[in-house]
């Protein structure tokens, strides 16, 4: 694909903070999500769910579930199909254990009934024999020789030999001699970190309606970040053709990562192709925390070498991550992103996964960085505390820039970390002052960013409209930001603009909405679909004034001639040449499709002051601003509400979000009483500085924005609370138990 | 379980309904009458996303029996709004980009406008406890507040 | 002859080397021709390989076209949240 070599600049619709064409529907009501939508005959589903960590399934007896009053259909692992890549019949296994469950709350079975009522009481009357197993949910423990093994023979042909099954993966990036690094610095600190699992906590529990005929033709309607992942998904694990299965997207009440995946899908579709109904499943809160994605817990180490003048002169990282109960791939993600936000001559990181029985990780906003930047940032920090340099010079002169070789192998494009930190450094918050018993932290965030598979129409519509199909799952108001670009790149009003979201019959295929890939590859797809349109509008208007296509242009919305033999021909605007479409070769649109890379990486940085209570180890977070550039924020309200969203949810993995598990592998807090995340009180104004270097792959400059700003809070809280409370505190989440216990340690 | 007849009023209308004795008012009103606008996140009274008033008073309908409405007055979001005009608090969530994904919305709405019937002009750190119940994991509450706020100041000049 | 950076996991399946040179014009040649001399890198090509170009991350583009002197980087294919 080429690149537009020279980025837009000037902007009449992109750039202004236009209203949300779905804000009238989620303000009254209006907005249907997965759980919003019924149909004639619908049945309910119910899924049994294991109460044990780890245990073979001796048996299973529906006999008497299927005999109760109103059960119309009960399906297990047994219902699904055998034949499918190794990734997808993971999938499937963690739909409905095969053989083993693997975690607290895997599913088992499956019952769907004339109620809800019905269904459960049925689910009460399926006999599972289990034979309890040792379990392990601690990923250092789960490394070890001795652990009980999750699953055996699932590791990869990089992982050396000798160490438990549990362990999948593998991975090493960097360059340089850290060795050699090392001993040029003057000072070297060498540091443990873990994290706990954290849950994506989107506020609308996974939900789906099912139905196939005896013809094998199937409609679900889900909510999900992926429709055709859904599609994808389902028509292997369920053994249907993809064409026979039209999955629409609901709206989505959240996702974060967590739902690019399938739960309860397959399991509604062999109920229903079991029961011949429609069925409906919505998921309680326990179940979505038992058992759908949380994000990979950690443990961590990292190794910095500083010179007194605070140029780092090597770093290393050892990342041990555990997705779960099945082989997970975000620690290269974490291996790669760590140092990202430095120009290093030796780096070196290594990435270990291990299996542990825990649910299956789904990913998590910017999936695995999170956890390794904050175990960088962290001891950066401390090296600054104990050299007596400025945290914010350091990142300033050990700033990634353009030309540097990243730790994780490619030379940076145009990035804007140095501009990202010259606007924190000048930002009144860095120098206003703190009182006793508080501390400032901050931290450099980064996340990848990526483009993939889209497919956009745009059509011509003859009153002069424009109307925009489009395949990903809006999340953050990305439908006023594609409308956007098209107005821009149309040269016509955003009111006269209208997005929709279709579903899997309708449009090509759309990879998920995940990467923070929609705004960036969406966009670039629909300023193509524009541009396709603008050059069929202008051959039609070539035909009507007689002259050469070539000799037409569009400026402002409207064909004109251009060039010394093009006549004079007063211009023709989109509504005109629309009104005409029939007579002079029938209804226009244009089109896109392409599999988009030049997703450009993105940089944020975060300050945050804390207070940290001394008698309880609670932490009051005072102040917080973030800084991150957009390349070009198209919508800067929603640019703004990812910044100060994803902050909120690193504030909440930095100070009590958990996954806390009891030592048989029993999780023990799956509600929001017991996890908690932030609420309105725990916070303050979260402050949004946007920045806009632009992504030299797109044509007006976007970059990606919704993941990095989870990654930097993590360390900017750490490092807050630890220069707070005197001691640094090195294990997340920062819990008043945990901070309490450093202070009286301290003494 | 046999079910039981109700005689309520749902946002000013008078309306009947049965339901199971153990049937919540968030399912009634969800299932029952139509009315999906109040969002089931949790079940357990701590995410807000149901929030209905019953009598005026604001409570989870995911906590409330459908038979503890017999002769109460029920306002839901549907009702917010009057024939073609958004309430000032549903024009400035959308002014002011206060919603994302909008799961939440519906019940911070009913919750704000509970709020604000009883107390016109709250302190930020009033409204911040006030809506410590209703929970919003994409905005991380500040567009929120700044659109409360915004309404609130609107409806005390109008 | 393109120079193609691994990451370091991969160096053993490469004769130990980081950076390997092959004879190629576009990335699905990059990928074919590891494959062949080092049989031991398909697993992982078959799992999922993305390259940096120049700088620029593409995922899956088989069809982009590398010049001698480009800069190519492999990459383990990603996914995202």
């Amino acid at each position: 694909m080429a690149f537009d070599t020279e980025p837009k600049r000037d902007f009449k619709v992109v750039g202004r903070r236009v209203a949300r064409p779905d804000g009238i529907d989620k303000v009254t009501g209006r907005a249907l999500y997965g759980a919003d939508m019924s149909a004639p005959g619908m049945l309910m589903g119910a899924i049994l769910r294991s109460p044990h960590a780890h245990a073979e399934i001796v048996s299973i007896d529906v006999t008497a579930a299927v005999a109760l009053d109103g059960v119309k259909a009960v399906v297990t692992g047994a219902d699904f199909a055998d034949a499918m890549d190794a990734a997808t019949a993971d999938v499937r296994d963690n739909c409905l254990a095969r053989g083993k469950v693997l975690y607290d709350g895997h599913a088992v079975a499956a019952v769907a009934a004339a109620s809800g009522a019905i269904a459960r009481a049925a689910l009460d009357l399926i006999k599972v024999e289990y034979r309890v197993l040792p379990s392990v949910t601690d990923v250092d423990l789960a490394m070890r020789a001795d652990a009980p093994v999750v699953q055996a023979g699932r590791a990869v042909e990089v992982v050396p030999v000798g160490l438990s099954e549990n362990v999948t993966d593998h991975c090493e990036f960097g360059h340089g001699d850290p060795e050699a690094g090392f001993a040029a610095a003057d000072l070297v600190i060498d540091r443990s970190f873990t994290t706990a699992a954290t849950h994506q906590g989107y506020i609308e529990p996974h939900a789906c309606l099912a139905s196939m005929g005896p013809d094998g033709k199937a409609d679900l309607w889900c909510t999900t970040q992926g429709q055709w992942a859904v599609r994808t998904a389902c028509s292997a694990i369920l053994g249907m053709r993809a064409s026979q299965l039209r999955v629409t997207a609901s709206e989505i009440g959240g996702g974060f990562g967590g739902k690019t995946t399938v739960f309860i899908e397959p399991v509604a579709l062999a109920l229903s192709r079991k029961a011949g109904r429609p069925v409906k499943i919505v998921m309680s809160r326990t179940e979505v925390f038992r058992a759908t994605g949380p994000t990979v817990a950690s443990s961590i180490d990292v190794k910095i070498g500083m010179t007194k003048e605070g140029r780092i002169t090597a770093g290393t990282a050892t990342l041990r991550y555990t997705g779960g109960a099945f082989p997970c791939g975000t620690v290269a993600m974490g291996a790669q992103a760590a140092f990202a936000a430095y120009d290093l001559a030796a780096v070196r990181t290594f990435g270990w996964n291990a299996l542990t029985n825990r649910p299956k990780e789904a990913a998590y906003r910017a999936p695995g960085a999170p956890q390794a930047i904050y175990a960088v940032e962290s001891v950066v920090d401390e090296l600054c505390q104990k050299l007596a340099l400025d945290p914010l010079e350091v990142r300033l002169l050990n700033a990634a820039r353009e030309g540097t070789r990243s730790s994780y192998g490619p030379t940076f494009e145009a990035i804007g970390l140095e501009a990202t930190l010259e606007a924190a450094k000048a930002h009144p918050h860095y120098a206003a002052p703190l009182a006793a018993g508080q501390g400032r932290g901050l931290s450099c965030g980064f996340w990848f960013n990526f483009g993939g598979n889209t497919s956009v129409s745009l059509t011509i519509n003859t009153d002069g409209t424009v109307g925009i199909t489009e395949g990903n799952p809006d999340i953050g108001g990305s439908r006023a930001a594609i409308s956007q670009m098209a107005a821009e790149e149309l040269g016509i009003p955003y009111e006269q603009v209208r997005t929709v979201i279709a579903d899997t019959s309708s449009l090509g295929h759309n990879d998920v909405t995940d990467g923070s890939r929609v705004t960036f590859a969406v966009g670039l797809a629909v300023i193509k679909a524009a541009r396709d349109a603008i050059a069929k509008m202008c051959a039609r208007v070539a035909r009507i004034w007689g002259i050469d296509p070539e000799a037409v242009e569009w400026v402002d919305g409207a064909a004109r001639p251009t060039g010394p033999n093009a006549g004079t021909f007063p211009p023709m605007t989109l509504a005109e040449i629309a009104a005409l479409s029939f007579k002079t070769g029938g209804p226009i649109a244009g089109h896109h499709e392409s599999n988009a890379d030049g997703a450009g990486v993105s940089f944020g940085v975060h300050l945050v002051d804390v207070e940290v209570d001394r008698e309880t180890g609670a932490t009051k977070v005072l102040r917080y601003t973030v800084f991150q550039d957009a390349g070009k924020a198209v919508q800067p309200d929603y640019v703004e509400g990812q910044m100060q969203g994803g902050a909120v949810q690193g504030i909440g993995w930095a100070l009590n979000e958990e996954y806390i598990h009891d030592a048989e592998g029993h999780l023990l807090n799956p509600g929001f009483l017991d996890y908690r995340v932030p609420v309105a009180s725990d916070l303050p104004p979260i402050e949004a500085v946007i920045l806009e270097i632009p992504n030299p792959g797109h044509p007006y400059g976007v970059r990606g924005v919704g993941e990095t700003p989870i990654v930097p809070p993590l360390a900017a809280i750490a490092n807050a609370v630890s220069r707070a409370a005197g001691v640094r505190l090195t294990a997340l989440p920062m819990s008043p138990p945990r901070v309490l216990k450093a202070l009286t340690a301290q003494g | 379980m046999k079910t039981v007849p109700v005689s309520t009023t749902i946002n000013g209308d008078a309306a009947e309904f049965i339901c199971a004795p153990d049937e919540t008012l968030l399912d009634v009103l969800r299932n029952r009458m139509g009315l999906t606008g109040a969002k089931e996140g949790c079940g357990t009274g701590d995410c807000g996303a149901c929030s209905v008033t019953l009598d005026g008073r604001l409570v989870c309908s995911c906590l409330v029996l459908g038979v503890e409405a017999e002769g109460a007055e029920i306002a839901t979001i549907e009702g917010l709004a009057t024939g073609d005009g958004l309430h000032p608090l549903q024009q400035a969530f959308i002014d002011h980009a206060a919603l994302q994904c909008g799961i939440c919305t519906p019940g911070i709405l009913v919750a704000a406008k509970a709020l604000l019937d009883k107390n016109p002009d709250p302190s930020e750190t009033e409204l911040r406890y006030w809506l410590a119940g209703n929970l919003c994991r994409c905005t991380g509450y500040d567009k929120i507040i700044r659109a409360v706020q915004a309404a609130a100041r609107q409806m005390r000049s109008a | 002859m393109v120079a193609v950076t691994l990451w370091g996991s991969l160096r053993p399946f490469a004769d130990g080397q980081t950076v390997v040179e092959v004879e190629a014009r576009t990335f699905k040649e990059v990928l074919d021709r590891l494959a062949e001399a080092y049989p031991g890198l398909r697993p992982q090509i078959e799992r999922g390989v993305s390259m940096a170009l120049d700088g620029k991350i593409y995922r899956e583009a088989w069809f982009a076209e590398i010049r001698p002197e480009s800069e190519v980087v492999l990459m383990p294919y990603m996914t995202g949240g």
